[in-house]
């Protein structure tokens, strides 16, 4: 594979550093007085998304890293990992629950997420910022309850627990920011 | 579809303010050397010997000539012929030098002082960001955005006081753990370079390594708190300034940062024409080996240097003061034209 170096330098450049696959976040031209011209560039490690700071100076090789990303569609749940499906090529990959982790809790079946590879080694699931998901499962308000800030827990078809507010009823549809797991909106009525 | 003239408008407009304050600066800075004695001079922009500096480069000007990268070969011509105070405000040009703090075309003042101590032409300094900042109405606290912040700078910056003053191996010290030579071996700096952690490309010379440990250790740290000056050089990075008088491997040479920004630059400028020739044979060699462009040597300032007293000369980057004392994050706030723009 060619390299780059840093006159390639662009935010979404995906490169090797220390063996592990890292994308540019930002980048900058400095230069002191009397030396040579440094990219400062802040990178991504996209296996742990750990942001470093890394000042490269000018024309230092970069190595391109292996890495492309594909919208697949989830299927199902076979024992401890999860079955996508290539929407394109309708391949099919399964992934482990360790590589999804906590995100899976926000992961209802047929919604389509952007998977990571990794010299062909799926590495990593991003999920839409939001998704909307029935309420299955909650108990019911108290009638006249209107203290703010006071939740109560709501059962989603992926089997996770969401707080949210005590007019909230079975069969309701919520919008979920699946960063932070947390209850935005009503945006359906049973 | 936006029609022309519209953006340049609205940039003109939200620029204002600062074009006012930058119009002060200037004011107020003349006044300064002014009421110091100085002689305001000015030399040719277009020249036979632009430098020789192994990172600057050049941007040719026709006839053989290129564009100054500095007027430092010309004043100290100047000073040489019996002027012994004098400051210009000229315009100086380095190819590929475009950033948040670099523009190809940018504002330098210079001075020199004959006869003048390293002392004084910092105290020079402390007196030109003071009555920069009361001109742009923000003396004593400059506000610092945050791209310049650094990890550990404030909001702003406290400009009143005698500024700090450290040394380049105290800073190395401290920050890397490194004891600096001055003309260390290679191969020994790349060993404590990434002994202190920073990591070094196969091909980088010895003052490369010195600048990425300046970089990712030190600079980010500089002139938080306070503007500070930073004294005493490896000789290897200062091949116009003469050797300390009890330490032949440090130069006369301090750089003054604050606020995120390299503000200025300063030799007790070396007189001896013979060392000049030589340091200038090397340089020419470090160009050479580099695949850079070699610029004749400059023998009207060899010839100079024989007549010239004792010396003390600074260059200070005139938009990069506007910067500090507005506020800017980008250089290209205090041009109305900058390089994309013209």
């Amino acid at each position: 594979m060619p390299s780059y170096d840093t006159s390639d330098i662009r935010k979404g450049l995906k490169v090797m550093l220390d063996g592990n696959p890292f994308t540019v976040v930002e980048f900058q031209f400095i230069k002191p007085g009397k030396g040579a011209a440094f990219t400062r560039t802040k990178l991504k490690n996209l296996l742990t998304g750990g942001v470093i700071e890394r000042n490269l100076r000018s024309g230092e090789k970069l190595e391109p890293a292996n890495v492309e990303t594909k919208q697949m569609q989830y299927l199902y749940k076979e024992g401890d990992s999860f079955v996508f499906m290539d929407t394109s090529t309708y391949d099919q990959v399964q992934i482990p629950h360790e590589t999804i982790g906590d995100d899976s809790n926000f992961m209802p079946e047929q919604i389509v997420v952007e998977v990571l590879f990794f010299n062909d080694r799926a590495v990593g699931v991003t999920l839409p910022n939001f998704i909307e998901q029935k309420v299955l499962a909650t108990e019911p308000g108290f009638r006249g309850d209107t203290a703010t800030g006071v939740t109560k827990p709501a059962q989603i078809s992926t089997g996770a627990s969401i707080n949210v507010p005590l007019f909230i009823n079975e069969g309701d549809t919520i919008k979920i920011d699946t960063r932070s797991g947390e209850y935005l909106e009503r945006v359906g009525r049973a | 579809m936006v029609p022309p003239g519209v953006d340049e408008q609205e940039r003109l407009a939200a620029r204002t303010p600062t074009l006012i304050a930058r119009a002060a600066i200037l004011r107020a800075v003349r006044g300064y050397f002014e009421a110091q004695g100085f002689l305001e001079v000015e030399t040719p922009a277009r020249v036979m010997s632009p430098g020789q500096e192994v990172h600057l480069e050049a941007i040719p000007a026709g006839d053989g000539r290129h564009l100054i990268t500095s007027p430092e070969y010309h004043m100290k011509r100047l000073v040489a012929g019996g002027f012994p105070r004098i400051v210009q405000f000229c315009r100086c040009f380095r190819a590929e030098e475009d950033g948040p703090f670099h523009q190809p075309e940018f504002t330098m003042v210079e001075w020199y002082r004959a006869g003048g101590t390293m002392d004084e032409l910092m105290r020079d300094c402390e007196a030109i960001v003071e009555v920069a900042a009361r001109a742009a109405g923000t003396w004593p606290m400059a506000p610092v955005p945050i791209n310049r912040r650094g990890q550990y700078s404030a909001e702003v910056l406290a400009l009143d006081g005698a500024f700090e003053r450290t040394t380049v191996r105290e800073l190395f010290r401290r920050h890397a753990g490194i004891e600096l030579v001055g003309d260390g071996s290679e191969a020994d700096m790349r060993g404590l370079a990434q002994r202190a952690g920073c990591q070094v490309g196969p091909e980088a010379a010895w003052d490369d390594v010195f600048y990425q440990v300046f970089l990712d250790r030190i600079e980010p740290r500089l002139g938080c708190a306070r503007p500070t000056f930073v004294l005493d050089w490896p000789a290897p990075l200062g091949a116009l300034a003469r050797r300390k008088a009890d330490d032949a491997l440090t130069v006369e040479r301090f750089e003054l940062y604050a606020g995120g920004l390299e503000l200025a630059n300063a030799f007790g400028e070396l007189t001896d024409p013979v060392e000049q020739r030589a340091r200038f044979i090397e340089e020419a060699e470090h160009r050479r080996e580099r695949g850079r462009a070699v610029y004749p040597i400059d023998e009207k300032l060899l010839e100079a240097l024989g007549h010239m007293p004792p010396t003390c000369g600074i260059a200070l980057g005139f938009d990069r003061l506007v910067m500090l004392v507005v506020g800017a994050s980008s250089i290209r706030e205090v041009l109305a034209f900058a390089n994309d723009e013209a």
